[in-house]
């Protein structure tokens, strides 16, 4: 491997940080996607994951994803919560057998070395109820802090997976504090240079932090929020109806991608009213169980499709 | 004999899970070698993260023979029924079978079938694979590219080889040949993770465990176990403290590690202006390490206790550090959200509980949180706690549920409420209410003493038990979501530790008047008495004492007074003890008995008042004159609560009741002096009735 200049070695840069993984996982046969141009809340909701799970052809891909999680924003005051942060997402299927090792070998290539780091990895049933999905896997602890989920999916948008996914999340900011040693989100350092040309993760993201904490808690619309919800939702159900295609020996869906996506803006404006505080218990369980179903109905398409069908 | 070996190694096992699965293991393999006439010597089944063992030794090499003879069809029967007795039995030939000659029936075919037992490793290639794939994991997944074939196997993780060999002490085992999804059986397991990853060929148990302890894996939990905690111990011991055992969090980090190293970090001194119960719960629940004390004042010391799987070759100094930090952090939020909780009123929080469903039939906490108080208002007065105090405390009681640090810790509701009660400046009395309302919680924990606690433990268990009486929500066999035993053992207990008077059949009664929800409102107070009487019984059982006394007492009616209930028990056990109660508990079980013929031969009762002029014998006149005496002494002694004074009059009777039943026929020729003896007689029963039903008492 060609050395690396100072400033991007995955401990001193929080970009080359991100670019280590990558590299790592191209390496595994991974294809290296760029994030999903939409808001969601956590990297599986990227259709890559999401929707790829599903259906018997193999697919192995990595990459960043932008999580947006309206209630975590701390107006940049907490430090360690933030409403908006990255995560390295890596979906292999079928699993393979050895994706442990694979793991552990990711975070050599980060920093982490295992004869000096306590890694463990601890119990944890991955479950999401908006996507229909569940899962068996761990918590991976890095000296008894979580840096990562390992999961094998078995169902996903209600489908069955088969194969069976093996999925890891990073929390990238999270490691990265780890590695480069800092307690405050804020003062990672992102681009790796020092002095004047030194640009910090605060530098990049404090003043959203804040805006956005503003607007998630206090200012979204949510009369226009709610009405959002309700023309995603009536849009993703109008598109899966219209893109069942006509006659052929198959059944076959030609517009599950786009349906989705409006499953996924559904999902986070749901996320936006919870944040503002305005779903109250009871209708929380009915609009987890509306995107749901919007999923569900949307991973039955894929599976319908080039992508998702048996060969 | 040989000996049985066999691992299933895999990806981390749930620490939970670890106890139970080898025991399945352990069962299971043990009950299909019986059921295949295979007798062993011993078993014994291990785990850790990754692997669930198994010896059995002693296991006989073969299955015996078996001999068994056929009586098949008549010589010279069709053709038929001789094919298919050579088919069923095996026989080349019918020239194979022997005869047998019969006088009535004449002759008989007889196949002599001997069945050679099978090699002890033929039946176990058989019976591991079906174990592996019917192993009751709670939860089970599939993986990897044999996922898609349906049938593939499920385990709990990812598994990854086997080992199963068997074979005598002195010559190397064979494998058991078999495969399950592609997994060979064979002789290769694995050491640590980290520290001795490579592959190690085993024989048999005394090898493989030695040799995965070369490789860094203690194989047994109970020595990971001892040597977690005398580690902890020495750590906390050589810095002057002491180890806050814990045996739940002792059993977990065992499951989390094949090879336990223990190592000690702090934290910042600034902590310890958090109670102690929250930072322990802080390191427990999320990081998984122990607490110490100081010795000398009992208080948490600014020092954990974590439980690496490595022996890293920093000697540690990363891990500790990074834990630390970790630490740091989570103590960090812990002090935010206990402070946070301490710069809001308790009082405050209140209203939130009106959003706050308790039970959709039973209204909101806000709601239950009124009843509650209402009812320790009424409670107050009986059990000897000021008025004003109760009532504060039940309006207090349940705001801690609102707080951050409950709503990050739950199991620290109620104590947290303690302490901020104290911070705003209750009353200590109202204070403790917070958390000793909750008590007590089972059959070993303290039962608060302090009148006010005593009366909102009370209004809170009673509004419970009513409440969920009248929805119908009650117990069923080992069904009891909303622990109504356990609260009705609570409130036993605090009405009898506290030797508390509370008629609680009127205290239940005000409890359902104060529901939303109304439905056969004049059954569910007698209800819930029966059922307090069957808690009783529990109770009194644990502690030795006869349930039938319970029944005894209970069936006099009108028992709702539950201490007197205990009271009148206890002086009934000790009487029946002695002679006096033996034999008066048998005088009046023969009367009931003779009572009970003679009123279904009449179909009437015996009851009023005997007639005086009719006593023909001196023993009648005895008995009568004793009963009036007892029952007017054993009444006057029942009156005091003066119960043992009221067995002793009882045991007045005796003597005359025996010596009734000795000189006296009942059923006399002459009808009219007949059914005198017989009032006579109910007189008796109805004398013992002041202190019990004798009826009910067994023996």
């Amino acid at each position: 491997m060609d050395a690396l200049p100072a400033h991007m070695r995955p401990e001193r840069s929080f970009q080359g940080f991100i670019l280590a993984l990558q590299r790592f996982w191209a390496e595994q046969g991974c294809v290296i996607l760029q994030p999903y141009d939409m808001e969601m809340g956590a990297g599986t909701f990227h259709p890559a994951t999401t929707l790829r799970a599903l259906g018997p052809k193999r697919w192995n891909a990595a990459y960043v994803q932008p999580s947006r999680r309206p209630k975590d924003g701390r107006y940049g005051e907490n430090p360690n919560r933030l409403q908006h942060y990255y995560q390295f997402q890596v979906i292999m299927k079928p699993s393979p057998p050895n994706l442990q090792d694979l793991y552990l070998k990711s975070l050599a290539a980060i920093g982490i070395d295992s004869s000096v780091h306590d890694i463990r990895f601890v119990e944890d049933d991955w479950e999401s109820p908006t996507l229909g999905a569940w899962g068996l896997g761990w918590e991976c602890w890095c000296d008894g802090m979580e840096v990562s989920q390992f999961t094998y999916f078995q169902q996903v948008a209600g489908v069955e997976c088969a194969p069976v996914s093996g999925e890891l999340t990073y929390g990238l900011e999270r490691l990265a504090m780890y590695v480069q040693g800092v307690d405050r989100v804020y003062d990672l350092n992102f681009n790796g240079r020092d002095g004047a040309d030194k640009v910090t993760y605060g530098d990049v993201f404090l003043q959203a932090e804040q805006e956005y904490s503003r607007h998630n808690f206090e200012h979204a619309d949510t009369a226009m929020l709610f009405e959002q919800f309700k023309m995603a939702e009536d849009a993703c159900k109008k598109y899966l109806a219209a893109g069942w295609k006509e006659g052929g020996n198959q059944k076959e869906h030609l517009m599950a991608l786009p349906a989705y996506d409006q499953c996924i803006k559904a999902s986070h404006v749901f996320n936006l009213l919870d944040a503002r505080g305005v779903i109250s218990v009871t209708e929380r369980q009915s609009y987890i169980m509306r995107v749901r179903e919007l999923a569900k109905a949307c991973g039955e398409a894929w599976v319908h499709t080039e992508a998702g069908r048996a060969v | 004999m040989p000996d049985l070996l066999l691992e299933l190694f895999s990806e981390e096992i749930p620490a939970r899970m670890q106890a139970k699965a080898a025991d399945d293991l352990r069962r299971m393999v043990t009950d299909k070698l019986v059921a295949e006439g295979l007798v062993y010597e011993g078993a014994k089944a291990f785990a850790t993260p990754r692997r669930l063992a198994l010896t059995v030794h002693g296991i006989p090499q073969r299955q015996s023979d078996l001999k068994e003879e056929r009586r098949g069809p008549r010589v010279g029967g069709p053709d038929a029924a001789i094919q298919g007795f050579l088919k069923a039995t095996g026989l080349a030939r019918i020239e194979d079978a022997k005869i047998q000659t019969d006088p009535k029936k004449g002759d008989f075919y007889i196949a002599l079938i001997e069945k050679p037992g099978r090699a002890t490793i033929d039946v176990l290639a058989e019976i591991l694979p079906v174990i592996i794939r019917t192993f009751p994991w709670p939860k089970s997944m599939r993986w990897g590219a044999r996922s898609t074939k349906s049938g593939s196997l499920s385990w709990v993780r990812p598994l990854h080889s086997i080992i199963a060999t068997f074979g005598p002490e002195t010559e190397d085992p064979d494998v058991v040949k078999f495969s399950v999804d592609g997994i060979e059986a064979g002789q290769t397991t694995f050491g640590h993770r980290f520290m001795v990853p490579s592959a190690i060929p085993v024989r048999r148990f005394e090898d493989y465990e030695a040799k995965l302890k070369a490789a860094k894996v203690v194989l047994d939990p109970q020595a990971r176990k001892d040597i977690i905690l005398a580690d902890a111990k020495q750590l906390a011991f050589a810095q002057g403290f002491e180890l806050v055992e814990d045996q739940g969090l002792l059993d977990e980090v065992a499951g989390l590690v094949e090879w336990p190293v223990a190592l000690m970090g702090s934290f910042d001194e600034e902590y310890l202006t958090i109670p102690d119960e929250v930072i322990r719960a802080t390191i427990r629940n999320n990081q998984k390490c122990f607490v110490v004390r100081d010795p000398k004042t009992g208080k948490l010391a600014n020092k954990f206790i974590l439980t690496a799987n490595i022996e890293a070759t920093d000697g540690g100094k990363t891990i500790v550090a990074g834990n630390e930090r970790v630490i740091r952090a989570r103590l960090s939020d812990a002090k935010f959200f206990y402070e946070t909780d301490l710069k809001t009123k308790l009082e405050s929080r209140l209203p939130k509980f009106d959003q706050i469903v308790f039970h959709e039939k039973l209204g909101t906490q806000a709601e239950r949180i009124k009843r509650i108080e209402r009812l320790a208002v009424e409670i107050a007065p009986l059990v000897g706690a000021d008025v004003a105090k109760a009532k504060r405390a039940a309006h207090l009681a349940k705001a801690d549920l609102l707080t951050e640090v409950v709503g990050e810790f739950p199991e620290l509701q109620g104590l947290m409420g303690k302490y901020y009660a104290q911070a705003q400046g209750e009353d200590a009395s109202v204070a403790a209410a917070s958390e000793d309302h909750y008590k007590p919680q089972g059959p070993t924990d303290r039962v608060p003493s302090d009148p006010v606690s005593a009366a909102v433990a009370l209004a809170d268990k009673l509004d419970t038990l009513a409440g969920f009486w009248v929805i119908d929500e009650k117990p069923t066999g080992s069904k009891d979501p909303y622990a109504l035993r356990r609260a009705a053992l609570g409130a036993i207990r605090l009405i009898v530790d506290n030797t508390l008077r509370l008629p609680i059949l009127n205290v239940a009664k005000s409890a359902l008047a104060g529901l939303p929800e109304k439905s056969d409102a004049e059954k569910v107070p007698g209800d819930l008495l029966a059922f307090f009487a069957d808690r009783l019984k529990v109770q009194l059982r644990d502690q030795g004492a006869r349930h039938d006394l319970v029944d005894a007492v209970f069936s006099l009616g009108g028992q709702d007074d539950l201490l007197l209930v205990v009271r009148r028990v206890e002086a009934l056990g000790r009487f029946l003890d002695t002679d006096d109660g033996k034999n008066l508990l048998a005088g009046t079980k023969r009367a009931s008995n003779i009572l009970s013929i003679e009123e279904k031969k009449d179909k009437r009762m015996f009851d009023g008042a005997p007639d005086a002029g009719l006593y023909a014998l001196a023993e009648e006149k005895a008995l009568a004159k004793a009963i009036d005496q007892v029952k007017s002494e054993a009444g006057a002694a029942v009156q005091k609560e003066d119960f043992a004074a009221a067995m002793s009059a009882m045991a007045k009777l005796r003597p005359a009741v025996d010596a009734f039943f000795d000189k006296v026929k009942v059923n006399a020729d002459e009808p009219d002096v007949r059914e005198n003896r017989l009032k006579l007689l109910n007189e008796i029963r109805a004398a013992t009735r002041a202190v019990a039903d004798f009826s009910k008492i067994e023996g």
